[in-house]
């Protein structure tokens, strides 16, 4: 296993340098240093002087993959893409094109994030797979009727609608919770409980829905008939049979996300106002800060990547028979 | 579902065991405190008064720095008074000799501008005045100690100092300094002596990552007198260069602050001037979390301001004077949290938890009703919570642009004005206002917005090449009118007449969203009024920017806010020499004419009085006559704020008027209270539902688990 973890990870390189490649092309394709310039110096009485000075400062007045005047090696390295992407590969974000340093907005900002999403994930992993197994213990009755209707429902409603209603009925009418903000600490729960709970529930359509199927294929299965044979109870077969076998599919949508997590999410976090890494993204392609948003992508991918190998892992936990070679 | 019920009853009785409102965002111990509190959409980008220029930014820098002077609070027109000045600068004019001038006019070679500040002035506590004896405890941190440092408490040791002339003088150093890509540099680089030198003296100097001190390189324009005294010289005559001076551009900077932020392991912390303010004025910046919270708290060594104790006529009875004479701030602290969507913002305004608040168009319906006449007020559930409404000309304007270098409508032909005055009849603006933007803004007459000098009310003010006056009102011309005048621009019913091919106008907008489509149809509505077709060439900003620097554009809509309150702020948006195309200046419509340039020039160095009024009447009315705008709207700013928001008055100019708002905290907590008492049955409701759902399948799961099978 460990080598097949090393070798995953040398894939990792060429997989980022491509990343990196991509980011480039496409922001400078949208933003002209001299558009991330203007955006940084404001839009009264700019000269061109101060545009090109901003950018002889931040090294933009440079070309972006390959430099003529230069000879050598020094064609490659003497570039913006270089210049930017080798900090990367040490996890070196440099600052943003306003001065902040990126790193410690980040880490800033990671755990309001991850406070609204592990809750949001355990919670609605644990209410989807409990209303799963119940449509599945029920299949066919009203009740697995009922659950499917309710399902397509929910998954029909947009999440805007969830978090617009859920501020409207619980903080406006009910006046039970803060509509929006953030405190650190453990009094965050206040301003966190109507986030995860329309999190969740928006969650519960398409999640519960999935599982339904996992746990009905797994429940038409030959073992599943033995189990049942030899007289174990449903409770029982659902539980320690068709679950256990069941986690392979649902482990590969649940442990990809988890590293993904402190990515944040952008409407939940704006609309309550917490202050995480979803709107981070977003702002900086606004302002066009483009250190910003090339250090989230290159972030993103790495983590998607972890998450990738993260879930091969836990498929040779989950079942004996999985071995990475 | 034991664990279930046994969450859900916990959590019920912990929000029971909350003081007051459930919904409260803030701590409960802030419930009676002197606090006011505000929201930022958006974080602010800088705090560095020789950087910072945006609107959101400048309502924090206003209330930490002090320029020497600042703008009355009631008075209008707008007056500049002096704020941390002794008195208002005293302005003495030089011909090329050096002899003293009896006042501005042709022969000022320069100006000097003496100025003295009130001595015994304090800076607010901070590490950077910390003396560790001849030298000073933070200045030179080894890198050990820089890499412990992660906020600026993490250095305990606080201390002060008085300001002194020479800290204006720095700051005024520091917009050349080539690291901070100060915005106004360019523009003060044609004013003050020996700035654009001095930017690039600094330029050699300058070595990455290494502390210039800027008292080392002297700049020939900025003299110290005294220790309270100091002189800018002006090259020529520049009249409102003493509105600058009212900006935090010109407000002082310690230069010990500038040392202690030039370490290379407080940079990479954010821990800067940009980040970390440091200044004179009533507020301090005491937490800066601009992606949650950002408060200001009372400044311990504030020197001390008054109430001011006269107003304009009505603000007596309006009670504004009220605290006339009392000692300012009233406030003890704010808050302002970060609330990017509206929605949440606008209900926790009514919730009571922000004390002011502006209108969205999601909110306006809800706001404000119009009666019967028309006339504007506000909604009936806003004056049954007593909130109050205020209305203010926001000193800026919204316009059409015309490129005056295009062959079509551009230029001093007869055929492209005459063209030019057809469209500004047939675009209705006060058709625009009402639909687009809730009838917040007055259709406009000309370049200049009410509440600047030179502004005219009434039929002296009116446009006549685009209204008549009728029955004591304006009232836009008729399309046939319109029509006319662009048959007689040779282009009868919309088309050309020597060619037959209908017109088409370009018009460059940068319009974004699903909403930007229904003005985007009115515009080529109004057009088609004239059997003109206009096609709309929709881009982002950085492309219609290139558009604009090239002069590829036909038509476009801009707008300009006022930095300060004097017509030529907005004039010099028309004159010659700022043309975009070729001077790469802030003349977006290339527009150029000998005679108003001439006239720009005579006014811009006038005072205000008759004399001045007249040659801006001429110039407006030479304007007018050219069209080289369609002029758009002057926009309106509404404000609503709370019974318990006491001296609030709108003064579009000022930035620092956070010290004269007063709180009736005690009315605020008793207005939550009643406004938000948790409602709990929906939720016993809620469990109850759950429960009935859940119980048959439950019943049904123990008879199947039961079943035994025969």
């Amino acid at each position: 296993m460990i080598a097949y973890i090393i070798r995953r990870l040398m894939y990792v390189l060429p997989i980022l340098v491509g990343v990196n490649i991509l980011t480039f092309a496409l922001f400078f394709v949208v933003n002209t240093p001299d558009d991330m310039a203007h955006m940084q110096l404001g839009m009264k009485h700019v000269t061109e002087e101060a545009v090109d000075n901003w950018k002889a400062e931040r090294g933009y007045d440079r070309p972006l993959f390959y430099n003529g005047e230069q000879a050598g090696l020094t064609t490659l390295t003497d570039t913006i893409f270089f210049d930017n992407s080798v900090r990367l590969f040490v996890f070196d974000f440099g600052q943003s094109d306003d001065g902040r340093d990126i790193g410690h907005d980040i880490s800033e900002r990671m755990w309001p994030s991850l406070a609204l999403a592990i809750p949001t994930l355990i919670i609605g992993l644990l209410v989807n797979l409990t209303f799963a197994m119940l449509m599945a213990f029920f299949r066919g009755s009203y009740v697995d009727l009922s659950g499917v209707i309710l399902c397509v429902v929910l998954m029909s409603i947009s999440g805007l609608f969830y978090i617009i209603g859920g501020q409207w009925l619980v903080s406006k009418i009910l006046h039970l919770v803060p509509i929006s903000g953030y405190q650190p600490g453990l009094d965050a729960w206040k301003f966190l409980i109507l986030p995860v709970i329309i999190g969740v529930i928006g969650g519960i359509g398409s999640g519960a829905r999935w599982y339904r199927t996992i746990f009905l294929e797994e429940i038409a299965r030959d073992y599943v008939r033995t189990a049942r044979a030899k007289g174990l109870g449903e409770q029982m077969v659902l539980f320690r049979h068709v679950l256990r076998n069941a986690l392979v599919p649902i482990l590969t949508g649940v442990v990809v996300v988890i590293p993904l997590l402190f990515m944040g999410s952008l409407v939940m976090e704006s609309f309550f106002g917490i202050p995480g890494l979803g709107s981070y993204t977003i702002d900086a392609i606004h302002k066009q800060d483009f250190a910003i948003v090339r250090s989230m992508v290159f972030l993103g991918s790495v983590l998607y990547i972890v998450g990738l190998i993260l879930t091969d892992i836990s498929y040779t936990l989950v079942d004996p028979r999985i071995r990475l070679n | 579902m034991r664990i279930f019920t046994l969450l859900l009853l916990l959590m019920v009785i912990f929000l029971v065991g909350c003081d007051g409102a459930w919904n409260n965002p803030y701590p409960a111990e802030e419930s009676e405190q002197n606090i006011l509190y505000s929201s930022f959409q958006e974080r602010p980008k800088h705090l560095d008064p020789a950087i910072s220029y945006a609107s959101n930014e400048i309502v924090f820098t206003g209330q930490i720095y002090e320029p020497v002077v600042q703008y009355h609070y009631l008075k209008r027109p707008y007056e500049l008074i002096p704020l941390a000045g002794a008195a208002m600068p005293t302005v003495s004019y030089f011909d090329a000799t050096g002899n003293e001038l009896a006042g501005a006019g042709e022969a000022v070679a320069y100006t000097l501008y003496e100025i003295t500040i009130q001595p015994g002035i304090q800076y607010q506590p901070h590490p950077a005045f910390v003396r560790d004896g001849d030298d000073y405890l933070y200045h030179n941190l080894s890198e050990s100690e820089q890499a412990q440092v992660y906020t600026l408490d993490d250095l305990p040791q606080n201390d002060s100092r008085e300001l002194v002339a020479d800290d204006y003088i720095y700051q005024i150093k520091r917009l050349a300094h080539p690291a901070l890509h100060s915005p106004i540099l360019g523009l003060m680089s044609g004013y003050i002596d020996g700035l654009a030198e001095y930017s690039k003296e600094l330029q050699q100097a300058h070595k990455s990552g290494e502390w210039l001190d800027l008292r080392d390189y002297s700049l020939s324009g900025v003299e110290r007198v005294d220790r309270y005294t100091y002189r800018i010289k002006i090259e020529g005559s520049y009249p409102q260069f003493v509105y600058w001076l009212a900006m935090p551009f010109f407000a002082p900077v310690p230069w010990e602050a500038d040392r202690l932020y030039s370490q290379p392991g407080l940079i990479e912390k954010n821990i800067t001037l940009d980040w970390y303010p440091v200044g004179t004025g009533p507020f301090m910046l005491t937490v800066n979390n601009p992606n949650l919270q950002m408060v200001m708290e009372r400044n311990p060594n504030f020197h001390g301001e008054s109430y001011p104790t006269e107003g304009e006529p009505g603000d007596k009875v309006a009670g504004m004077l009220v605290d006339a004479g009392k000692p300012l701030p009233f406030i003890d602290k704010v808050v302002f949290s970060l609330e990017k969507e509206s929605i949440p913002y606008w209900n926790k305004f009514l919730q009571g938890y922000y004390d002011a608040s502006g209108i969205s168009s999601d909110s306006f319906d809800q706001a404000i009703s119009f009666d019967m006449s028309g006339q504007m007020g506000l909604g009936e559930s806003m004056q049954a919570q007593g909130i109050q409404l205020k209305t203010t000309p926001a000193g800026s304007i919204f316009y059409m642009g015309f490129n005056m270098l295009d062959p079509v409508v551009g230029g001093e032909s007869e055929r492209a004005r005459l063209l030019r005055q057809a469209i500004s009849i047939a675009v209705d603006y006060e058709e625009f206002i009402s639909i687009f933007a809730n009838g917040r803004g007055l259709a406009a007459q000309g370049p200049l917005p009410p509440g600047i000098f030179g502004y005219l009310k009434g039929e002296q003010g009116m446009n006549p090449y685009v209204y008549d006056w009728v029955d004591g009102q304006v009232q836009r011309k008729s399309i046939d009118e319109a029509k006319q005048l662009l048959a007689d621009a040779g282009y009868p019913g919309g088309r050309d007449a020597e060619t037959g091919k209908p017109l088409t106008i370009h018009f460059d907008v940068t319009a974004s969203g699903p909403d930007d489509k229904a003005w985007l149809n009115w515009y080529r509505k109004q057009f088609e009024k004239l059997g003109i077709q206009l096609m709309v060439r929709n881009t982002d900003y950085n492309r219609f920017r290139e558009k604009m620097t090239n002069g590829n554009a036909q038509l476009f809509r801009w707008g300009w806010n006022a930095d300060y309150p004097d017509p030529e702020n907005f004039l010099f948006l028309l004159y010659g020499p700022n043309g975009k195309v070729n001077h790469s200046g802030v003349n977006a419509a290339n527009y150029a004419s000998v005679e108003f340039d001439a006239l720009f020039e005579k006014l811009k160095n006038m005072p205000n009085g008759p004399a001045r009024q007249a040659v801006i009447d001429e110039t407006v009315k030479l304007l007018r006559h050219d069209a080289p705008w369609i002029w758009g709207m002057y926009s309106v700013s509404f404000a609503l704020y709370h019974e318990w928001y006491q001296n609030l008055k709108r003064n579009m100019m000022a930035n620092n008027t956070l010290k004269y708002a007063r709180i009736d905290t005690e009315l605020r907590e008793q207005r939550r209270a009643e406004w938000n008492p948790p409602v709990v049955w929906p939720i016993a409701l809620i469990v109850l539902a759950i429960l009935l759902l859940i119980a048959p399948a439950f019943i049904a799961y123990r008879q199947r688990e039961k079943r035994v099978v025969s």
